[in-house]
């Protein structure tokens, strides 16, 4: 019981083994893969493992204190940040090896000839609250 | 309405369903739609004025019997609507005499249906608080930060992973008390107390079987959670054991926790939950930090290595060793672990400083902090890493 964010990066990740531009995809191979993940999503809310999924915009901006009375400072969006989440897949699982088995799925979503993307995703465990008995 | 008398009558209606021949998952769900009805047609408490009810009898009277009659006829509701139809005429056929339950007996075999070995962790846990502590899977679903739908799913599958099972045979104690340990050691984010409700559930179980190593778990709650109030400051940072305020630990927890274990010990089968409490109430027994008897907690360790073999359980060793023997004894100890153990680097940064090291402590705080499982523990030995640096004058 422990949860994990699977992170998928428009950029940052080291580069997917199919690794072509979604743009250069057909429609046909978009729809499959939206419905792939759509699939994989339906399958771990069966699974009870499903806790939330989100796509984010890729352009933001940064945001910043300024000081009393003042209103916030705003920048960006920086198009040469290295670093850019599209979006992720939280999800709530027994082991750490059964978080890795997911994201190996979900990475596997068809891409640009109906094939594997194999596109590199983060798993990251949440930080918990602390357990009751430490000693 | 009284929900914890509610909640405690769960299991025994659900095994009496089974008994007159529900399968496991109807009568569960049956019992779920039983008890949502009684909070909403029960009455704060028995008002002189209020009109004669119709229906299954008066709920106040005979709780049980209300849920019975209830949750039995929702489950004929059910069977006939499926299509089961030659099933139900037959149970229709033999409309089952109440008579007494023999609850406790029953309560058991829940137990050890909903921590059935084929369940993963998290689907026993799940299964177990609704089936056996009558919680909805909304409160469920809060307890654990998840989507309800979610938890519903996870115990659905619960249900149907064990469908198969069969509800008279015996099954393991061991297990069960794995998956209340699991419940208690959840710590306390949600609305619903997860370590309360452990304590309830593992009373019950402790009344409704005899064996040393429930009594063993049961005191071994009790003695924890006698230091809840204690173990987070106001703003929610954690109280190490050595600074927390002993003159606001719950006693009489404390008491009925020693009085459990030792009775526990008396029968010499020694376990791994007694050993356990046996080190709790240790600590519990010391005024002061510095009144700790050490030694003996490590015999204590000593005797849980040689019981589970758990490296977390020799890592725990080696800060008790560190205590007892000095920290160059804690250090060998830590020594021959090895460095990928949760909370090893946290244990060597207590460690080195204690032995006068507080450069190697306070990087090595830092490191622990970078790896830290949770944000308390994060905040805490960040802090620990700050107040070194801060005392080396960096």
């Amino acid at each position: 019981m422990a949860k994990y964010l699977l992170l998928k990066h428009y950029r940052g990740a080291p580069a997917a083994v199919n690794d072509v531009p979604m743009d250069r995809w057909t429609p046909e191979e978009i729809s499959a893969h939206i419905q792939y993940m759509n699939d994989f999503a339906a399958r771990l809310e069966k699974t009870g493992e499903f806790v939330d999924g989100q796509a984010l915009a890729p352009e933001g901006s940064w945001v910043r204190y300024d000081g009393e009375g003042r209103p916030p400072v705003t920048d960006g969006p920086f198009a040469e940040t290295k670093d850019l989440i599209a979006g992720w897949m939280v999800i709530d699982v027994d082991t750490h090896e059964r978080a890795v088995e997911l994201a190996g799925e979900l990475s596997a979503a068809p891409g640009a000839g109906g094939k594997p993307i194999h596109e590199w995703l983060e798993v990251r465990p949440f930080l918990t609250a602390p357990p009751t008995i430490t000693e | 309405m009284d929900e914890a008398l509610l909640r405690s009558l769960t299991p025994g209606v659900i095994a009496l369903l089974v008994r007159r021949g529900a399968d496991f998952a109807a009568a569960e769900d049956a019992v779920q739609d039983a008890l949502v009805e009684a909070v909403r047609v029960w009455p704060a408490g028995p008002s002189p004025g209020s009109p004669p009810r119709s229906g299954p009898g008066e709920p106040l009277r005979d709780p049980k019997g209300w849920l019975v009659t209830v949750a039995w006829r929702r489950f004929l509701d059910q069977a006939r609507s499926d299509s089961a139809r030659r099933r139900r005429e037959e149970l229709v056929d033999e409309e089952p005499a109440p008579g007494p339950a023999s609850g406790v007996d029953d309560t058991l075999q829940l137990y050890f249906l909903c921590a059935h070995p084929s369940l993963t962790p998290s689907s026993a846990v799940a299964l177990t608080l609704r089936a056996v502590g009558g919680l909805t899977t909304r409160q469920i679903a809060r307890a654990y930060l998840v989507p309800e739908a979610t938890m519903a799913q996870r115990i659905s599958r619960a249900k149907r992973t064990v469908s198969g099972v069969r509800f008279d045979r015996p099954g393991d104690v061991a297990t069960v008390l794995r998956v209340l340990y699991l419940v208690f050691n959840e710590g306390y984010s949600g609305d619903v107390d997860l370590a309360a409700e452990a304590i309830r559930l593992t009373r019950q179980l402790a009344a409704a079987i005899d064996h040393p190593e429930v009594a063993g778990l049961l005191a071994l709650m009790l003695l924890h959670h006698a230091r809840r109030a204690t173990r987070t400051a106001r703003d929610g940072s954690l109280v190490p054991l050595a600074e927390q305020d002993r003159g606001r630990w719950d006693t009489e927890s404390i008491t009925e926790g020693v009085a459990i274990l030792q009775a526990a010990l008396a029968r010499d089968r020694l376990g791994e939950f007694q050993a356990q409490a046996a080190i709790a109430a240790l600590h519990a027994d010391a005024a002061t930090a510095a009144e700790t008897d050490w030694v003996q907690i490590v015999e204590w360790y000593d005797e849980l290595v040689r019981l589970t073999d758990s490296p977390v359980v020799r890592l725990n060793r080696a800060v008790a060793v560190g205590e007892a023997d000095g920290p160059r004894a804690g250090l060998a100890a830590l020594a021959a672990l090895h460095d990928s153990l949760p909370r090893h680097t946290a244990v060597a940064a207590y460690l080195h400083e204690r032995d006068g090291d507080p450069a190697t402590a306070a990087r090595l705080y830092a490191e622990a902090a970078r790896k830290a499982p949770n944000l308390a523990e994060r905040d805490y030995l960040t802090r620990q890493a700050a107040r070194l640096n801060a005392g080396r004058g960096r």
